[in-house]
């Protein structure tokens, strides 16, 4: 089915490589400077063998083994990327969690890391690595594509939606403080930049990806002011947007709606504040089988870094079971954030058709295959 | 909890001096399980609906929207079947048209005195523009007010009803009265806004023996509890911390917490897991549509929303549906279990029974439905097909 749909829809697939756009189709004067320019683009070199590297932070538990079947199916489709395998233990500096300085600097050189999954000790007064990350690098959007996996039936078919979450504030802010003993205040924050900046990205990545209609998901009914505030931001922006049709959606109506039926979304950029679009990034997952199924992006305006959002499975580690597909698609995403689209179109129509096949599923898929005869499939089919 | 030690010399005086009270308060909401207290004297004292004549009065609040049209139709199919109480109909609305007739200060006052009086309440739901800042929903303003701080919102298949999900059968209960909705905002500079989330050990103690008591009394298994400790780990921790302190005076339950997006991913793949579940205001909000959604949509989902003294019983799943308003095509079914629920709590299950049976029935032959629920019914149609069913029963 999925190749059906590669077939009939190239011209949405091209645009998905979301390569460098000058984005010049607007003619309307009225619009701001920087709106001309793309937010987050990737700026990274390429090494001296013509290849782009890539830091990896393969992660913990299954992290190891799902790495590496990403790795042997980029270098079965001759991908022009070299790998630069990082270590991201958590150190204290100053009493706060951080990352290795070697992990930063890779980063910051190579713009573009993947990242498997990462556990966090709970409880031990360690801030999320995720989180750490997040901050480290200004990582201000999480995008979140989901799309119905052929062979792997769900009571919801043919999902295909696209959430971006803005990723450095809002409930997330981390402030919180007890006022007195049993009183917590807990500060949600939205401010205008943060808010600008992830809206104007989802309008160019709707526009890169070939869609036509952004959505704001909100609930300024009761919030008033924080809400507000985004949706007002959202409104001016999409101004500059003439292009693409903006509307907004109470979080409420959202819910029922793509739990009743996703379909109607599938044409749509859904964008909210931190917490809506952690839970409805969640939950579509769930509409098409868990987060082994999807990839995420978290993009930043000098880095980005992608990564495969499920648990670390320390119960499977190192047994071969691992299912490498949220990686892997991943992985794909961050191909086309680097506009090697094409690479990444020619992995993912062998991935989901070995997927649609169902000979050699995983385990969590109701397959009997190991990590490696999945990933052999899959290099079979490039 | 990083300041406890410091305030904790002032607090244990101000705690100390608090507590009896409200551990009556709390005694007084829970009659089926606080042990201490001999039930027969919480029984009398629990609610006292004004019974005159041998009818009790409750307030009737339609609400936006669809609202006229459904309490309509449950006007009808009570006095069909003769139910003992008498209607104090309140007109607010949320609506902004119309100085004189719309979204009025006196008339929100008016329905929250009715309710006072009346203790007991069936409501539709009020709408909330976005625009005006500084004005609170009435919805909330109404909770506030009268302290109704549990909604129970009871997501179940209907027989007959076919969805994408089966065997759904749960119960969410969400504090009504804090957290993301307390409705403290402010701009800092411009650009710049903070809403402010309260949680306190009070109220998540109250809405998590809510929990428990209903647990129990309504024969469930299992209470989780929803929250988002791992980031908010000071609110929400709050929130779980007092949930697991207290689950430990309840063995017979089966206790556990979950994160909210994950709870929101599994309530779409394997809903079947989830009892009782219990939460802050907000999730409360995102995980009751998505469980309406699950079997069939706002227009099946009973709720109500209890307080110590009022209890207002409304749609579990809470639209206002503008978008259908005067058409005929609501389904009435959510506010008609509704009423069920307040029959039930005013002890008149026969009338509730009858009423229920005879709306399940309806929906289970499948051949007048409602639009929502894929038929091309009507709201008047099916009310009639329920009040027929009423009569061939009897």
């Amino acid at each position: 089915m999925f190749a059906l749909r590669s077939i009939a829809a190239p011209a949405q697939r091209q645009c998905m490589r979301a390569a460098p756009r000058a984005t010049v189709s607007f003619s309307l004067q009225i619009q701001r400077q920087y709106s001309q320019e793309r937010v987050a683009k990737f700026n990274g070199k390429k090494d001296a063998n013509g290849n782009y590297p890539v830091s990896l932070i393969e992660g913990d538990g299954i992290g190891p083994e799902i790495a590496v079947a990403v790795k042997d199916i980029f270098a079965a489709a001759k991908t022009p990327i070299t790998w630069e395998p990082i270590n991201v233990d958590p150190i204290l500096k100053d009493g706060k969690t951080a990352i290795p300085d070697a992990a930063i600097e890779s980063i910051k050189r190579n713009k573009i890391a993947l990242k498997g999954p990462l556990a966090t000790p709970i409880g031990k007064g360690h801030v999320s690595l995720n989180l750490t990350l997040r901050r480290t690098f200004n990582l201000f959007a999480n995008l979140r594509p989901c799309r119905s996996v052929a062979g792997y039936k769900t009571p919801y078919d043919n999902v295909d939606t696209v959430l971006i979450r803005e990723n450095t504030e809002g409930e997330y802010s981390g402030i919180e403080h007890v006022v007195v003993d049993g009183v917590v205040q807990s500060i949600k924050l939205i401010t205008r930049d943060a808010s600008e900046r992830v809206l104007r990205f989802a309008f160019q990545h709707a526009q890169a990806i070939g869609r036509k209609k952004v959505r704001v998901v909100h609930k300024a009914t009761i919030m008033k002011m924080s809400d507000g505030l985004f949706l007002k931001v959202a409104n001016d922006i999409a101004k500059e947007f003439p292009d693409i049709e903006f509307d907004a959606e109470l979080l409420d109506n959202t819910c029922l709606k793509m739990t009743t039926d996703p379909l109607p979304y599938n044409d749509k950029v859904l964008v909210m504040p931190n917490l809506y679009g952690d839970i409805l990034s969640d939950m579509c997952a769930g509409l098409i089988g868990g987060l082994g199924l999807t990839p995420s992006g978290n993009i930043g305006d000098e880095c980005s870094i992608f990564e495969a959002v499920h648990g670390s499975a320390p119960d499977i580690a190192g047994k071969g079971l691992a299912n490498p597909t949220a990686l892997l698609l991943s992985s794909m995403m961050m191909l086309r954030h680097m506009s090697l689209g094409e690479y990444a179109d020619k992995i993912e129509k062998a991935a989901f058709a070995t997927l649609a096949e169902g000979k050699a599923l995983t385990g969590d898929l109701g397959g009997k295959a190991s990590t490696q005869q999945f990933t052999k499939a899959i290099i079979d089919k490039l | 909890m990083l300041s406890r030690q410091s305030s904790r010399t002032a607090q244990r005086l101000l705690r100390a001096a608090a507590q009896p009270s409200q551990r009556l308060n709390l005694a007084r909401g829970f009659a089926s399980v606080q042990d201490e207290t001999p039930a027969s004297t919480l029984q009398s004292d629990l609610f006292k609906p004004t019974k005159y004549g041998g009818k009790y009065t409750v307030t009737l609040i339609p609400g936006d929207g669809i609202g006229a049209e459904v309490a309509e139709s449950v006007k009808t199919i009570f006095k069909a079947d003769n139910v003992p109480i008498t209607w104090e109909q309140v007109d607010v609305t949320g609506l902004e048209e119309g100085k004189t007739t719309g979204r009025t200060e006196d008339a929100f006052n008016e329905a929250v005195a009715s309710l006072r009086r009346n203790k007991l309440g069936l409501k539709g739901i009020l709408h909330t523009p976005i625009s005006r800042s500084g004005h609170q929903s009435f919805n909330v303003a109404m909770r506030q007010e009268l302290d109704i701080y549990a909604s129970i919102s009871l997501v179940k298949n209907i027989p007959g009803l076919q969805t994408r999900h089966k065997g759904v059968d749960l119960c969410i209960i969400r504090e009504n009265t804090e957290g993301e909705y307390s409705g403290l905002e402010h701009q800092s500079v411009p650009g710049v806004v903070e809403s402010l989330k309260i949680i306190t050990r009070a109220k998540s103690e109250r809405i998590a023996k809510f929990a428990f008591s209903f647990a129990l009394a309504n024969h469930r298994k299992k209470v989780t509890c929803i929250h988002k400790a791992n980031i908010m780990k000071l609110a929400d921790g709050l929130f779980r911390g007092t949930f697991n302190r207290l689950a430990q005076d309840y063995p017979q339950l089966e206790c556990n917490d979950m994160i909210v997006d994950n709870a929101s991913m599994q309530c779409v793949s394997r809903p079947q897991q989830f009892d009782v579940m219990v939460m802050p205001n907000l999730y409360g909000g995102i995980l009751s549509n998505i469980a309406a959604a699950l079997v069939g949509g706002p227009g099946v989902v009973p709720g109500c929303n209890m307080g110590r003294d009022v209890a207002v019983f409304e749609p579990g799943c809470r639209h206002v549906g503008l978008d259908i308003q005067g058409k005929d095509q609501a389904n009435p079914t959510a506010l008609l279990l509704s009423g069920a629920m307040l029959l039930r709590h005013l002890g008149l299950d026969d009338h509730a029974n009858r009423i229920s049976n005879a709306i399940y029935d309806v929906i289970a032959q499948g051949k007048i439905r409602t639009r929502d629920m894929g038929g091309d019914a009507t709201n008047h149609q099916f009310t009639r097909a329920i009040l027929d069913s009423m009569e061939k029963a009897l």
